[in-house]
């Protein structure tokens, strides 16, 4: 088996709001392959956006570590530390906010490919920045080059965002919510860009998005991970994770989650929380943090003790006392 | 057979810019029924907001309602007969203060930015009948009181926690739910809820969806909602009207909509959406994107995004005809478009 491209070991982040401390992300370990499409799906204040923005690198780790190629991001150095920087790039929500408005497209793609020296002189970057255009489907690239952001459409500037990122060759994209903000008639293209990164170029991809049924597309043949309060509840095949949930937790999400198709949608049975309010990260429930709301809450051993994930049926691994590990 | 609660007719709406009219809303007419939840679903620069705030007659001072009319009739409680008529494109003053919340209440886009943040729960609410005159005097105290916490338990708030809360002490979904009760506060008959549940988690959504059926069932009232999220139109409206370059390319039965839906636009937008049950092969989207709406393209304003569009597209704009009873399209193919758009999706599917 090939070296796993990067691995969070016991990845803890906390942050101190007003003198208290909270726990965003909650000792977190995740192994993600070269080329692997992997979502993270979850509520607002789950924590997804702090582990993909620690993978990143544009945040510290509190404790734990996390490793690109085997060193740990915290200490590398030299030219690992460039690979790894160079690596892992990151496509942000908002492509209104994360695109400089008063640069071309030609300028925002050019400063990393001349700053890195991917390219010499200005015919060659122009030549690399109009391929980078037309693997984005923005197509025909001298349309592109001299506008400036405000005057493309949303989907259009994410599609630059994700240029930008490929500019200096990454290994892995970050993307978070990176087609939330975009409409929903070309969500699917951006997605399918994505899908083709890896398949022409081996780079994987983690989205991070609170719309499951987004997550099952684009992780068709990659993995899911669902995080609630900061622990990552259950994580597996996308598919088995959305057609066979075992943990509590993702079965109400996707009882609740509402279908474009009127009779699927009025016909679903959304299964009943015990409580309807996420807790306040700054009183995170003991034990495991869904008790005060799981359906099948079970005593005491939900409220004392913190569920570890373990391998559970098709193929996912849940974090529950009541899912029976599985004996492979 | 009723007359409906609100009829819209012709409507046309347009904003002025540097760079010329923009014409957000074209002739666009629609029924919202005695009782019946609407969906107007469609991208960004639809013109579906323009709609919302038209009817409330909120719009800013760039736009310009430049025809059409919007007629509302009130329901007498018991009688099957509609009571007065008003035309609202023609109140001025008070009247119109008396339309807006008494007769038609609106659930603005982006509750977090809805409430005004140095003022209580309870503030809000007394403002609101002040505003509107609604239980003046003395007795405005303890009535108001009493009719508030009966609204905020219905939409499942604690009143006691929520009363002398401030906005920021409320998470996203329990402001969205205070907007709900305090757009019921003067009894509206008719309710127009912009986006109410985008930027809210998945469990919060369906808690106000359920909210909302369940006040519906209730209080009675019609609901307009406005909306890019086709789940929600499926899960709460109808009737659902498609709309592209403001105008209602297509309008029917919540069900026949999704199911048989004829318009070339709508049944891309269904294709798009991914849904849990769904096959990676079934998904496809629009190719283009939504077009400038000061320069509109010529004839069918989808034509430069759609693969049926012939010559005829490109020259006339089709009207919206009934294709079967109830169900009304503008489409000049649409005897064969699901059928074409069926063999075009099957050659160009990526492997």
């Amino acid at each position: 088996m090939s070296e796993p491209l990067i691995t969070l070991e016991h990845v803890t982040r906390t942050f101190t709001v007003k003198g208290q401390t909270i726990k965003a992300v909650d000792d977190v370990n995740l192994t993600i392959p070269e080329g692997e499409m992997l979502c993270l799906v979850g509520e607002s204040g789950c924590g997804k956006t702090t582990t993909g923005k620690m993978i990143a690198g544009l945040l510290p780790t509190s404790t734990g570590r996390i490793l690109y190629r085997g060193k740990d991001i915290a200490t590398i150095a030299g030219n690992d530390r460039k690979a790894y920087r160079l690596g892992v790039q990151m496509v942000h929500q908002d492509p209104y906010a994360s695109l400089n408005p008063t640069q071309t497209i030609y300028d925002i793609l050019a400063a990393p490919l001349q700053h890195h020296r991917f390219t010499r002189g200005e015919s060659e970057t122009k030549r690399r920045i109009c391929q980078l255009l037309e693997i984005v489907d923005l197509t025909p690239p001298d349309d592109f080059l001299e506008k400036y952001p405000h005057q493309l459409s949303g989907g259009q500037r994410q599609r630059v965002s994700v240029a930008r990122a490929l500019t200096v060759l990454p290994t892995f994209i970050v993307a978070d919510e990176a087609v939330s903000m975009v409409d929903v008639s070309i969500r699917i293209s951006l997605l399918n860009m994505f899908a083709r990164l890896k398949d022409e170029m081996g780079v994987g991809v983690l989205l991070i998005t609170h719309d499951l049924a987004l997550a099952k597309y684009f992780a068709w043949e990659g993995r899911i991970g669902v995080m609630y309060l900061g622990r990552l509840v259950e994580i597996g095949p996308a598919r088995e994770v959305v057609e066979h949930p075992q943990h509590p937790y993702t079965q109400v999400l996707l009882s609740a989650i509402p279908e474009a198709d009127p009779e699927a949608t009025r016909a679903k049975q959304p299964i009943k929380l015990r409580s309807a309010d996420m807790p306040s990260l700054l009183r995170v429930p003991s034990g495991c943090t869904f008790h005060p709301r799981c359906p099948v809450f079970a005593g005491e051993v939900c409220e004392k003790i913190v569920p570890p994930l373990k391998k559970a049926d098709w193929g996912s691994e849940a974090a529950c006392h009541l899912v029976q590990a599985h004996e492979s | 057979m009723t007359e409906p609660t609100l009829s819209v007719r012709d409507l046309s709406i347009v904003y002025q810019a540097r760079r010329g009219q923009v014409q957000a809303v074209r002739n666009l007419s629609f029924d919202v029924e005695r009782g019946e939840a609407v969906a107007l679903i469609g991208e960004s620069g639809s013109g579906k907001t323009t709609v919302g705030l038209g009817l409330m007659r909120l719009l800013p001072a760039t736009a310009n309602i430049v025809g059409g009319s919007i007629v509302y009739r009130r329901h007498v409680n018991g009688s099957s007969s509609a009571g007065r008529e008003t035309e609202v494109l023609k109140l001025q003053g008070n009247g119109l203060r008396q339309f807006r919340w008494r007769e038609c209440a609106m659930v603005f886009q982006s509750a977090l930015n809805a409430l005004n943040p140095v003022l209580r729960i309870s503030e809000h609410f007394a403002d609101t009948a002040k505003a509107h005159g609604y239980l003046s005097g003395y007795r405005q105290g303890t009535a108001l009181r009493e009719r508030s916490w009966r609204l905020l338990s219905m939409v499942r708030l604690d009143p006691e926690r929520v009363w002398h809360s401030f906005p920021h002490e409320l998470s996203g979904g329990m402001r969205q739910r205070v907007l709900i009760a305090l757009a019921l506060l003067l009894e509206p008959q008719l309710l127009i809820l912009d986006e109410p549940t985008t930027a809210l988690d998945i469990l919060t959504q369906r808690n106000i969806m359920e909210v909302l059926k369940e006040l519906r069932d209730k209080l009675g009232f019609s609901m307009l909602f406005i909306s890019h999220d086709l789940a929600l139109a499926a899960e709460l409206a109808d009737r659902v009207a498609t709309v592209y370059a403001g105008k209602i390319i297509e309008i029917g039965d919540v069900r026949t909509v999704f199911r048989r839906p004829y318009h070339p636009y709508t049944i891309g937008l269904i294709k798009a959406v991914p849904t849990l049950t769904s096959d990676k092969s079934s998904l496809v989207s629009v190719p283009g994107s939504p077009p400038d709406l000061i320069q509109l393209p010529t004839g069918c304003k989808f034509h430069p995004r759609c693969p049926l569009a012939d010559e005829r597209s490109q020259r006339e704009e089709p009207a919206l005809i009934e294709v079967e009873p109830g169900h009304h399209v503008a489409c000049w193919h649409w005897t064969h478009a699901r059928e074409a758009l069926k063999s075009y999706q099957a050659e160009t599917q990526i492997p």
